[in-house]
């Protein structure tokens, strides 16, 4: 397999927006891009780095997220506050497995996916190591692809809110956990943004095969 | 140096924390308290409350281990660990409602929560066992409470009224059986300052219902309240004439009276049983019937038992009577002063005398509708001396026959008098003598009175034509008239004449001379007379 042009050995730097090559500087000064007028980097600065941070803080806050109470469902027969695993403890236990089964993928699954995906491929960036490298970079377009239903729980709790208000027959209310989980979300959506997938390549021995 | 980015999982950690340690640091105590029921308690929605401030919430409901209870989890306000004394008291609110009351109606929309009454106790406890009503006093509220025994409490109810010359000052706090199960307990609480009021002289009545006495002055109607006639509740009072008026202590014990003739009746004191035979029917006299001294009640009947005397082969009748001597008055106070004797002695004593003087027993009837009776106790003048036996176990009170007895049997003869009464043929000879009667009269009518109306009018003809004759303008009137005055002259005449021949009787035979007149006469025209 013969080893592919790069940028960095050919003296160029791709701009992430518009994708235009434009020569390559030294990095003491900014340079934008002639075309779309982003940043230039060769690569993202302290992408690892900041990536591992949010990972780590969307990680602590995932914790309050679960063990707080998202919603406040109240009706006739009084009122109940329910956590995220209990919600779908509850619509499992109530027959309604098709929804505690969407809930139980975008709030734990999807999570818990990220967490993993992110922290491996953070892990082998750290260690520098040439382990399955298109794998990983597969893992990668997952966590993008799985991002956008990430703040589907935040969603049905906004939407849920909105729409059941009937004072003394029912009402939701969101409560505080909801507010820690799009924390989460944010948290994980900042690292996997700041996550730049061309270090996957540039790491180890073999970067020029 | 490590990049700035480490900031934001670092002030992730701090808001993590910070969860942490507020909910440590506000964490109340969590108690657990047992109900009967979980009726309108919820998890999560039923509150905690002392004096209706929100001092926590249900965060568990199970059940106890063995099923027959209810373990309530709150959890409370830090604040509120100074009410978990170990004498609290939790219960639920709930709507109740009774007559003349009704508490926790804002629950039926709120829903129902706990409430809590701290108590003095200074140790502090987190397992409560809950009461099923609402502590019937709030803590730290000023009165006394009193204990009442009684026979019966009758419709009082918890929370009944307590009056004072009909004000309300009190209430019924509690009410349980005697323990052995011969009477009642009611506890009350007055209210200060009403407290002052209770005495060691006070009097305790049931007032409810409706007091309905007959008396010599009519009839009497005694309510405290339209609540109370519904609720029942009780009034007190001092009694009169109390000697010791002293404040009581809380928790005094007192007897609650049927109403409030026996409440303000002075003390009976001790009673004391009597025997009375009887050799005649008794048929109403009741258990409960009044024994009569010369007119006062001082006893009831205890007992009626049929007894059997073997040598009379009679049944003749045992009343038990149970009296209190002291109602005797003062025969019984004078009877006290003298000597050591014991109480039984000193009555027997009195017994005897009185006995000795003509007291006897006798039922009477105490109301003819109902044939109800009752013992007197009486001076009977000419009655047999009797033993009396002043030690036997049982005083025994000699008899005489009841009044009833001989009024029945007088009764029973005028009866059997009238019964004999030949009712009917009086009735039959009436029957016929009335026919008579009618007949004759139709007789009458159809042969006496046409008879008699012709009659009349006979008669009334006949008085016509007399008033017709009588008129004034008769003709034979004036005729009479002229006869009479002929007449009258006549008698002149006669007269004159007389009077003449009394004074010459020589004219008899010679004539009357010419120059001698008649007396009396002034014109003597065509006088007759002898010449």
């Amino acid at each position: 397999m013969s080893s592919p042009i790069r940028t960095l050995t050919v003296g160029l730097v791709a701009c992430r927006a518009c994708g235009l090559l434009s020569r390559r500087v030294p990095d003491t000064q900014p340079t934008y891009c002639s075309r779309c007028d982003t940043r230039l980097h060769e690569r993202m600065p302290g992408s690892a780095e900041k990536t591992l941070a949010w990972l780590i803080a969307a990680v602590i806050l995932y914790i309050p997220s679960n063990v707080l109470p998202v919603m406040y469902v109240s009706g006739i027969g009084g009122g109940q506050e329910s956590t995220i695993l209990g919600g779908i403890l509850s619509f499992w236990r109530g027959g309604d497995w098709p929804i505690a089964l969407v809930i139980f993928i975008a709030s734990v699954a999807v999570p818990a996916t990220k967490f993993l995906a992110i922290g491996l491929i953070v892990l082998t960036l750290f260690r520098e190591s040439d382990w399955a490298r298109r794998q990983r970079t597969a893992l990668y377009r997952l966590v993008e692809f799985i991002g956008y239903w990430s703040m589907l729980d935040v969603v049905v709790v906004a939407l849920t809110s909105a729409l059941l208000q009937f004072e003394g027959i029912g009402a939701a209310e969101p409560r505080l956990g909801i507010v820690f989980f799009c924390g989460v979300v944010v948290a994980t959506m900042i690292s996997a943004l700041s996550l730049d997938p061309r270090l996957i390549w540039d790491m180890g021995r073999n970067s020029e095969h | 140096m490590p990049s700035l980015i480490w900031l934001v999982p670092a002030v992730a950690v701090v808001i993590g924390l910070s969860l942490v340690v507020n909910a440590w640091v506000t964490a109340g105590p969590r108690i657990t308290i047992s109900f009967q029921t979980a009726q309108g308690l919820e998890v999560g929605k039923t509150l905690v409350k002392h004096r209706n401030v929100t001092i926590g919430q249900v965060t568990a409901i199970s059940l106890s281990k063995d099923g027959n209870r209810v373990r309530v989890s709150a959890e409370l306000l830090k604040s509120a660990r100074s009410l978990l004394t170990s004498d609290a008291q939790f219960w639920v609110v709930r709507p109740r409602v009774g007559i003349g009351w009704a508490t926790g109606l804002e629950t039926l929309l709120s829903g129902s929560y706990i409430a809590v009454e701290a108590g003095d106790a200074t140790t502090k406890r987190t397992e409560f066992v809950g009461v099923e009503n609402p502590p019937p006093l709030t803590h730290g509220v000023l009165g006394k409470s009193v204990l009442l025994h009684a026979a019966d409490i009758g419709s009082l109810a918890l929370g009944a009224p307590v009056y004072f010359r009909h004000f309300e000052v009190g209430r019924v706090i509690d009410r349980k059986i005697d323990a052995g199960g011969n009477g009642a307990r009611v506890v009350l609480f007055i209210d200060a300052p009403y407290d002052a009021m209770v005495t060691r002289a006070t009097r305790f009545w049931n007032a409810g219902g409706i007091d309905l006495a007959l008396r010599a002055d009519g009839f009497k109607l005694r309510t405290q309240s339209l609540a109370s006639v519904l609720a029942g509740g009780v009034a007190f009072d001092g009694a009169p004439n109390a000697q010791d008026v002293g404040p009581i202590a809380s928790g005094a014990e007192f007897t609650l009276f049927d109403d409030q003739e026996a409440a303000m009746a002075p003390p009976a004191g001790d009673p004391r049983y009597v025997r009375m035979r009887f050799e005649q029917s008794l048929r109403g006299l009741s258990v409960g019937a009044p024994v009569e001294f010369v007119g006062v009640t001082i006893g009831q009947v205890f007992a009626v038992d049929l007894d059997y005397d073997q040598e009379h082969k009679s049944f003749p009748v045992i009343v038990t009577a149970r009296i209190y001597p002291r109602r005797m008055g003062k025969a019984y106070l004078v009877l006290e002063q003298n000597g050591t004797a014991t109480n039984e002695e000193k009555t027997a004593r009195l017994v005897e005398q009185l006995v000795a003087r003509g007291l006897r027993a006798q039922p009477r009837t105490g109301n003819l509708l109902t044939g109800q009776l009752y013992v007197a106790l009486d001076f009977i003048p000419g009655a047999r001396p009797v033993r009396f036996a002043a030690n036997a176990q049982t005083l025994e009170i000699p008899t005489v026959p009841g009044g009833t007895q001989e009024l029945q049997q007088k009764l029973a003869a005028v009866v059997a008098k009238i019964d004999r009464l030949p009712i009917n043929e009086i009735g039959q000879q009436l029957h016929t003598d009335l026919v008579d009667l009618d007949q004759t009269l139709g007789d009458i009518r159809m042969h006496v009175l046409p008879a008699g109306t012709a009659s009349m009018q006979s008669l009334r003809t006949t008085l016509d034509r007399v008033n017709d004759t009588l008129a004034d303008d008769a003709s034979w009137r004036e005729r009479v008239d002229q006869t009479l005055d002929e007449g009258r002259r006549t008698l002149q005449s006669l007269r004159s004449l007389a009077d003449y021949l009394d004074r010459h009787p020589e004219a008899v035979l010679r004539g009357r001379h010419p120059s001698q007149p008649l007396v009396g006469e002034k014109s003597a025209p065509g006088t007759s007379g002898p010449q």
